[in-house]
């Protein structure tokens, strides 16, 4: 709307249509792909079953705890990376966004290799209070975590970066503790950041598998996400995992185009 | 005769060429044994390159499906390699090693593993494959054989990872075959099974591509040299 009436009758430019649109077929073909081989006919039955039922369920349960975790500490962590100034920090901000780049193979490797119950914080763990992380319920959960979040903090870190600080300095000259200004203007201004940011670590942490494979080991009803399914399937029952791909594409999409989609576009009305 | 020459002068232009590769898809757990193969057969054939791709059995089936330009395959699990022959991607095969399956604990055995019924234990932390590949589905056999309600903590989708988490002590033990025990010395060892013999874990292999260099590598498997080192890796001959 708003493109529209900036850019008002001129031409666009036909070499950025004609390479945009080459980038945009190679998102759209795959999903092609994937609607041709679908099997239509028995989708229903091949998504009824207690796989993946337990699949949907637990990728549904652990990406909406990873969301709120990832909400939890990766504002204050954004807010630490922007406004604290410390040593090391461009460092920690690297370390940070490092599992966007990271194989997740690796990521889960070295999840294993610290919280494993030979790991250096899994072993004294395991040893004072019986607490395994591995092939449970919270390794997927902390797998989802690690290759999320970053999702969220150089999202919020963003938000920080495009704020002008007066409306924070203002409230602390009427004497707002640090605190109260992060709670009360901070927070509120940079909310739609916030809501986007989460949509997407949500997201992310719906798709993970590498990761969670490595760390949280593969179990029907325990650790078996829709992605590992998907993985496990492949090669035994092509059909299985291409309806539960499609089911993922499906889930992804709603949340990625309604929440997302709906939140950004209000963060735009507000710019 | 006009065939026959066109067909001589390609093998020439191949012939003039440095190397000719021949890709073989391998199941993994033939990675040491084949790795090796592959030294010894390349030392004694000048020209011809070996490129393995290792990955799980049903995998290769489906790449061999899908059209990969595999030249040979070596599968652990004679069901997958039948579908191959019915579909007309190979012609025939032969059995070239047996396995055996094994319960894999670490090489201090902390959790004192003794035996397969230890596998009912919901202290424990165990393993097996994943019903999709055929060391899951061996192992699937077992547990049922054993009569017991097995508590598994993980079914990996491949026997190579399933094995370095036991090494790495994150499972108490794990269904793996004897060679993948055998190829980490130090790190595992392994707990008998009451004899798995019957359950006739055979690796097939298969020429997909018929050219003269194919046959040579999977002849070469089959000869004595190829069984030695067969042999050494804990596989037994057929």
């Amino acid at each position: 709307m708003s493109q529209r009436s900036q850019f008002g009758s001129e031409r666009s430019p036909v070499v950025l249509i004609v390479l945009g649109s080459v980038g945009a077929l190679l998102f759209v073909l795959p999903l092609v792909g994937l609607f041709g081989v679908t099997p239509w006919s028995n989708l229903v039955s091949l998504l009824t079953n207690e796989i993946v039922i337990d699949a949907l369920v637990l990728s549904l349960v652990t990406s909406t705890v990873s969301a709120a975790l990832c909400l939890l500490f990766g504002v204050p962590l954004a807010w630490m990376l922007h406004r604290v100034d410390f040593t090391g920090r461009a460092l920690l901000r690297a370390v940070v966004t490092l599992p966007m780049v990271l194989p997740p193979v690796v990521g889960g490797a070295a999840l294993l290799f610290a919280l494993g119950r030979r790991g250096l914080v899994g072993e004294p763990l395991d040893d004072v209070t019986g607490i395994t992380l591995p092939f449970s319920i919270w390794a997927v959960i902390i797998a989802n975590t690690f290759v999320a979040m970053p999702f969220l903090v150089i999202t919020v870190e963003g938000a920080l970066a495009s704020l002008d600080g007066r409306h924070e300095a203002a409230a602390s000259t009427l004497g707002a503790s640090q605190l109260t200004v992060f709670r009360r203007v901070t927070l509120p201004m940079i909310a739609p950041s916030i809501r986007a940011g989460v949509v997407l670590a949500w997201a992310r942490a719906f798709g993970e598998f590498g990761a969670t494979v490595t760390f949280a080991g593969n179990l029907q009803g325990r650790t078996q996400t829709l992605p590992l399914a998907v993985f496990v399937s492949l090669d035994a029952d092509r059909d299985a995992a291409i309806a539960i791909s499609l089911l993922m594409v499906a889930v992804s999409v709603t949340v990625l185009l309604v929440l997302r989609g709906r939140w950004l576009s209000g963060l735009g009305s507000r710019s | 005769m006009a065939t026959l020459a066109g067909l001589t002068a390609s093998c020439g232009g191949v012939d003039t060429g440095d190397e000719s590769t021949v890709l073989v898809l391998a199941a993994a757990s033939l990675t040491t044994a084949f790795t090796d193969i592959e030294a010894a057969f390349e030392a004694a054939h000048d020209g011809i390159d070996i490129d393995l791709s290792f990955s799980g059995s049903s995998a290769i089936r489906l790449q061999v499906e899908e059209g990969a330009p595999a030249d040979v395959v070596a599968l652990a699990h004679e069901a997958l390699i039948d579908d191959l022959l019915a579909a007309s991607f190979i012609d025939d095969a032969s059995v070239f090693a047996t396995n055996e399956l094994t319960i894999a604990v670490p090489a201090d055995n902390p959790a004192g593993i003794s035996s397969i019924d230890d596998f009912a234990d919901d202290s424990l932390l165990l393993g097996a494959c994943a019903a999709q590949v055929p060391c899951g589905i061996y192992a699937a056999e077992v547990l049922e054989r054993a009569d017991i309600m097995p508590a598994l903590d993980t079914e990996e989708p491949n026997v190579a990872t399933l094995a370095s988490k036991v090494a790495d002590g994150e499972l108490d033990a794990a269904l793996v075959y004897t060679t993948d025990v055998l190829a980490r010395p130090t790190e595992l060892r392994s707990v008998a099974l009451p004899s798995s013999d019957d359950l006739s874990i055979r690796y097939p292999i298969a020429v997909v591509d018929q050219t003269p260099d194919s046959q040579r590598f999977v002849d070469f498997v089959l000869s004595e040299e190829g069984r030695e080192i067969l042999a050494e890796a804990g596989f037994g001959l057929p």
